[in-house]
């Protein structure tokens, strides 16, 4: 009896779950859901006086979000897997009018942005409604079942009703939950189109990060030819050397020995730069956070950090993310003629790694560094990352790149 | 003197020790990993530890973390560290342990056979030996601060070398010039960079190095 009883615990668990589930789907519909709409149909007319360039973003960035918590939700509730459809963001923000109007363009000439809103007027009465049958149908179900019962004794008529009601809200409810999703996603979902736009980038992005691996493994094994391997030889032969006249001129010996000795010397060297070129030793150490402050430590500049990650995130992520952070900060130091600097490293609530890189020199970086941008723009892609660079003449200069990850939380 | 190496390479190992054993020093014991380095470095409290920065169990910065815990548990324990890389970062948690008795040194080193000997002596002996590498990525950092410029080139060698650990005598044999220039561009550092004068070689280098911003 008891796999019974736990059986109908389990069911009742389930079914409030689904209950609360609608409720917050019911809630959300309205709120923030009106507000959100109603401020993004105020503010775009606005536009035409030009006012509406600080609010338009901003709602329709609202409305995007709210969104995206749906898809999540669909996805999470009832296995209802719904794409993201945007449009990825441009990579040259500027600053103030011209910034926002550029957000604006972005915002609006992307199809699913005006989904998105029509999805949120009309989840206004479907999401209410769907989301609230549920809970409905088990409430008014248990409890008019119940005052039936201890009421109202005698009319069955009355008690199959609300029995029935409570049965359909609990058998139903999942369903119901499930309907809702597939709503959602008839509108939130990306267009054929949209896909394939989606999957050209990423093929895109994926022969690019072929070839500049190919290329990469190219240049290492180059630099070892031409390095190390070149040192050893050179030192074989001082040794071989000396061995020969080590008997008859002890001092040629010696000083090719000194010969061999020094030729070793910039072998290591030689291979050391090559394997922080390729991964920095501190950077499997100490992780991305010791890394940092490491490469703070040896630039001719302060650098002002503020690090807070509560764990590492995986290691082709790190050092993407590292050699993006040296080669900005390389690039503010040859170009900006700063004084100082300063790096923020921070995980933020949408599973994205975010580093900020500000300098007080003298900006309008963008077309100066537009070729080291593209590199770096390229190797965060293949983590579908982002890189933006505000620099507006004059300065201070700040980049944002973006990761998305997970972090571990075991800490070395 | 005794000593206690830290080292897993099989072959790095065994060039120490006969290195080490033919300048009459006695190797006490040789420890393959983090925690055993550890415990013999507390256990025999050497006269001087050679240790390498990576050691098992995870091949990060064992060597490392053993010595500046041995260092907290007998205070001015001798240590050299030797690293197939040098961050300063790792310099500055070094010092930050108390001073005396320190090296942080290129494994590249260990080929220069009497320097390293040196470096061994001079650390065993209380005194600090920074690998020039250390130095010069400190010194590249400052390089645009004003003090730092007001410095004449032979000055800044002369203040480099100081940063290593060097002595005067030293020093002095590496520049091919006289003791005396020596002191001379040293008290001129001293009033240019405004640091502190007093105490011995020691002292003298932590003040450039505190200088330097380790």
């Amino acid at each position: 009896m008891s796999g019974g009883a736990s059986g109908f615990r389990r069911l009742g668990r389930l079914t409030i779950r689904t209950c609360v589930r609608g409720l917050v789907i019911a809630v959300l519909s309205v709120l923030p859901g009106v507000p959100l709409f109603i401020a993004s149909v105020v503010s775009l007319p606005l536009l035409a006086v030009g006012i509406g360039v600080v609010p338009v973003p901003m709602s329709l960035l609202g409305v995007r979000r709210r969104a995206s918590q749906q898809r999540r939700f669909a996805l999470e509730w009832s296995r209802v897997s719904i794409a993201t459809p945007y449009r990825p963001r441009p990579h040259e923000v500027s600053n103030g009018l011209i910034g926002r109007l550029q957000r604006c363009k972005w915002l609006l000439t992307d199809p699913a942005t005006w989904r998105d809103l029509l999805w949120t007027l009309v989840n206004m009465p479907v999401g209410v409604t769907l989301g609230a049958l549920p809970a409905f149908g088990v409430v008014v179900g248990l409890g008019g079942l119940l005052s039936g019962v201890w009421l109202r004794p005698g009319h069955t008529g009355e008690l199959l009703l609300f029995a029935g009601l409570l049965l359909a809200g609990v058998l139903a409810g999942p369903r119901i939950l499930k309907a809702h999703a597939q709503f959602s996603a008839a509108l939130l979902a990306p267009t054929r189109k949209e896909l394939d736009a989606q999957l050209g980038r990423l093929n895109e992005s994926r022969s690019e990060v072929v070839d500049a691996s190919a290329a990469e493994l190219r240049r290492i094994e180059r630099d070892l030819h031409d390095g190390a391997q070149a040192r050893l030889v050179s030192l074989g032969m001082s040794i071989g050397l000396a061995e020969q006249v080590l008997r008859n001129d002890p001092d040629l010996a010696l000083k090719l020995l000194a010969e061999a000795r020094e030729s070793s010397g910039q072998a290591l060297t030689d291979l050391r730069h090559l394997v922080r070129g390729i991964h920095p030793p501190v950077l499997a150490e100490r992780g991305l956070d010791g890394a940092v402050r490491a490469l703070a430590l040896t630039l001719p500049l302060p650098v002002d950090l503020r690090i807070e990650l509560p764990g590492r995130p995986p290691a082709p992520v790190e050092s993407a993310a590292y050699f993006a952070i040296a080669e900005v900060l390389a690039n503010v130091i040859k170009h900006s003629a700063a004084r100082s600097a300063w790096v923020q490293l921070e995980y933020n609530s949408q599973a994205r790694l975010i580093a900020i890189i500000g300098d007080d020199g003298t900006g309008g970086a963008v077309p100066r560094i537009g070729g080291g941008l593209r590199g770096i723009e390229r190797r965060l892609a293949a983590f579908d990352g982002m890189i933006a660079v505000t620099s507006p003449v004059g300065g201070p200069t700040v980049v944002t790149m973006e990761l998305p990850c997970e972090l571990s939380l075991a800490r070395t | 003197m005794r000593v206690v190496l830290g080292e897993d390479l099989t072959l790095l190992r065994d060039g120490l020790i006969r290195l080490l054993t033919a300048y009459g020093m006695e190797v006490v014991e040789a420890a393959d990993n983090g925690p055993a380095l550890l415990h013999a470095l507390i256990t025999h409290r050497p006269d001087v530890a050679v240790v390498d920065v990576r050691l098992p169990p995870t091949f990060t910065d064992e060597g490392l973390k053993a010595a500046i815990e041995a260092r907290a548990q007998v205070p001015g324990l001798p240590v050299l560290v030797l690293s197939q890389h040098v961050e300063p970062l790792y310099a500055r948690e070094l010092l930050s342990g108390g001073s005396g008795g320190l090296g942080y040194l290129l494994k590249d080193r260990v080929s220069d056979v009497r320097r390293f000997i040196e470096a061994v002596r001079t650390v065993a002996s209380g005194g600090t030996a920074m690998d020039p590498e250390v130095i010069s990525q400190l010194l590249a950092r400052r390089a645009r601060d004003e003090p730092l410029r007001r410095l004449t080139p032979r000055e800044r060698e002369v203040l480099a070398l100081m940063a290593e650990g060097r002595t005067n005598a030293g020093i002095a044999a590496r520049l091919v010039v006289t003791e005396k220039a020596v002191s001379k561009h040293i008290n001129n550092i001293f009033t240019k960079l405004d640091l502190y004068r007093g105490g011995d070689d020691n002292r003298r280098v932590l003040a450039v190095l505190t200088y330097l911003n380790v």
